[in-house]
């Protein structure tokens, strides 16, 4: 335990510590001890990328998570049917976890590129006038990027809930069936309650998934069009290794923690503040 | 002093090979095929010295390669060399001590003799000391004309900046986008930077990125240069690439009209087997103010412990600036040599008219001298944020790019 403890200390705290105290500086390419008080963040709230970083992560993050419990359950009740060839569709709904960030981005960057892609086979078929290209389009990329994340994230919670799903008793769809509750009923009033653990975890799972968006980005966007697929992740490592500017880079990751805080307290206060009392 | 050179390079070269073949992990960005086979003939000139070249290249540009780099060599575990623009990309890393001083090289070799013009040398020199080999010259003020995309279009090949908009509807009309424009936005920041050096004057351009004058931004030449500018970004609607040599590709085949980009460009009609005036032409300072950019690659040595290491970082450096090497990768990259006593096996017209320019003395420093990374950074994301949003006007461009300019370094 005591490793553990110390790592923790001194590798997350003091790193974190670190690094708040170094975005109050006037750090370039190299960390220096020059104070600068608050002008890093002033800098990094009146820039238009940063804004838009924040407002691409809440885009992606709400339809990242929602999509993947609703996608990833409707897929794990489907197969937890009893259907013939489970094991098959598992693996292939679970498949795209097997790849990295990197290699998704650029496969979906192929499939969504107008000219290659899912459009212009369309086209040759003879839809003359069929048109998508998010990756193309400052309005829809961050859609563009979901979709991929979609495909690569959901095969995991899949799984997750199908285990769940795998836990619940068979006496329960018999009380169920005997009192005559249909079957999608029965799934949302019953089954989705009893497997609030299960909920938490993927929930946590995606929820870590989404703070850390970069390689996605990096590999299928670059940020582009212009600036319309910005992520904070990808703000910090341009600004600290791009623009050779840490202290830009480290208030601007402080202010990602700052948000994660915001968002992480009252929830675990919510989730596990009462196990104390109860 | 041309022989007592080739004796001194000789010799060092000599020296080198005695202390045992090294290898050197040498990191660059050159993947696309015009750069490639420049890279290759480095590699083989080292690897002819009995010495073994690794390659470490990093597709995708400076601008995803430089932090990778930046993060090795301060992460204490650095390549023997890397490459990097010459100017203020390496401020720091010198300060902090992290770099091999070559001032004994460049002295045995007399680099300050050779090297023209004298700033590539400048660049590298920080109190007194030189910190770094440049290999190469290039200028971006050059845009690149498809000969049979306007002959389809039925017009003349624009001789400057006016025709060209001017026949830009002919190119429309024949379904050819007239400008190619790669979706990055160091490209997008580049193709401005050469309308503002050739549309604006070289005197704004300094006053803007020199002195940083936000008067100089709101000026008369500038506000025509971003005007311009708003309607380039008209003329290259319809073509969706990303990478820089996909829209030269584009330009190669006739798909597009015109590209503005840097003579790097050049490498890629040379491996397309196409030929200088009569299938594709260039205009330098697109046809307004011919200028060059004195700009381009310069290698950098990180400090290493070992001695060895030490000494065959140093023989590469000699080498790269040897006029063997400087001959055959200039020719393969399309950029010009970094020394005035050398002769490239493949001149056409088009490297000719930069080494008149050259010879000539017609020069402006490169913006990479100019403007710290942190300043580009901030420019680069401005133009291109322009670029891909139409609801963005000109002038609202023109008021961010004073703000950037007011609080640059």
């Amino acid at each position: 335990m005591l490793p553990l403890i110390f790592t923790a200390m001194v590798i997350f705290l003091g790193g974190t510590l670190w690094t708040v105290v170094y975005s109050f500086t006037k750090s370039g390419l190299l960390p220096r001890l020059t104070w600068d008080g608050l002008a890093q963040y002033e800098r990094l709230w009146s820039s238009r990328k940063w804004i838009v970083s924040i407002e691409n992560l809440a885009i992606y993050g709400v339809f990242s998570l929602i999509g993947t419990l609703v996608i990833g359950f409707t897929l794990a009740a489907l197969l937890d049917r009893k259907i013939r060839g489970e094991a098959v569709f598992r693996s292939i709904f679970l498949y795209p976890f097997a790849l990295s960030f990197i290699v998704t981005g650029l496969v979906w960057q192929w499939i969504l590129n107008p000219e290659l892609g899912l459009q212009s086979v369309m086209r040759d078929l003879g839809w003359q006038s069929f048109t998508f290209d998010p990756l193309n389009n400052p309005e829809i990329v961050m859609f563009g990027l979901l979709i991929a994340g979609l495909w690569q994230g959901t095969g995991l919670i899949m799984c997750i809930m199908l285990a769940g799903l795998r836990g619940i008793d068979e006496d329960i769809w018999k009380a169920a069936r005997v009192d005559g509750i249909g079957t999608v009923k029965t799934y949302i009033r019953i089954i989705i309650p009893m497997m609030r653990p299960v909920f938490v975890t993927s929930l946590v799972l995606i929820a870590a998934g989404i703070v850390k968006l970069y390689d996605l980005v990096v590999a299928q966007t670059s940020g582009g069009p212009g600036i319309s697929s910005e992520v904070p992740a990808k703000y910090v490592m341009t600004a600290m290794f791009g623009g050779q500017n840490l202290g830009q880079g480290f208030a601007a990751s402080t202010m990602m923690l700052v948000m994660v805080v915001i968002i992480l307290i009252p929830w675990a206060y919510l989730e596990f503040g009462d196990k104390k009392h109860g | 002093m041309k022989l007592s050179i080739k004796l001194l390079s000789a010799t060092a070269i000599c020296a080198g090979t005695t202390a045992g073949a090294v290898d050197l992990e040498v990191m660059h960005w050159w993947t696309s095929g015009g750069e490639a086979a420049a890279v290759s003939k480095l590699a083989e000139a080292w690897d002819g010295t009995g010495n073994k070249w690794v390659d470490g290249a990093i597709a995708g540009g400076g601008d995803t390669a430089r932090p990778i780099m930046v993060s090795r060599i301060i992460g204490g575990d650095p390549p023997a060399a890397f490459q990097f623009n010459h100017g203020r990309q390496a401020e720091e890393l010198i300060e902090a001590g992290l770099l091999l001083d070559l001032t004994d090289v460049a002295e045995a070799e007399g680099w300050k003799d050779l090297v023209n013009p004298p700033s590539l040398l400048d660049a590298c020199t920080i109190d007194g000391k030189i910190y770094c080999a440049p290999v190469n010259i290039h200028s971006w003020q050059w845009m690149w004309l498809s000969n049979a995309a306007y002959e389809k279009a039925g017009v003349q090949v624009p001789t400057n900046w006016e025709e060209f908009t001017g026949s830009a509807q002919a190119l429309r009309d024949a379904d050819i986008v007239p400008l190619a424009v790669g979706g990055q936005s160091w490209q997008e920041k580049g193709a401005f930077d050469v309308m503002a050096l050739a549309l604006a004057g070289k005197d704004a351009w300094l006053a803007v990125n020199q002195d940083k004058s936000t008067d100089a931004v709101m000026g008369p030449e500038f506000t025509r240069v971003f005007e311009e500018f708003g309607a380039a970004r008209e003329l290259a609607k319809g073509l969706n690439v990303q990478d820089w040599n996909q829209a030269t590709a584009a330009v190669i085949n006739g798909t597009a009209g015109a590209q503005i980009m840097g003579d790097w460009a050049q490498g890629e009609f040379a491996i397309a087997g196409q030929v200088a005036g009569t299938d594709y032409s260039c205009l330098p300072g697109l046809g307004e103010v011919a200028l060059l950019d004195t700009g381009g690659d310069a290698f950098y040595f990180p400090v290493n412990d070992d001695p060895e290491i030490t000494a065959a970082q140093k023989e590469l450096a000699a080498l790269m600036l040897s006029p063997d090497v400087q001959v055959s990768f200039n020719s393969a990259k399309g950029s010009l040599p970094v020394r005035g006593d050398v002769n490239l096996t493949t001149v056409n017209d088009c490297t000719q008219k930069g080494l008149d320019l050259l010879a000539e003395g017609a020069l402006a420093p490169a913006l990479t001298t100019l403007l710290s990374p942190d300043t580009v950074t901030q420019l680069n994301d401005l133009v291109t944020e322009f670029w891909s949003m139409p609801a963005m006007t000109a002038a609202d461009l023109q008021l961010q790019f004073a703000d950037i300019i007011g609080a640059a370094d």
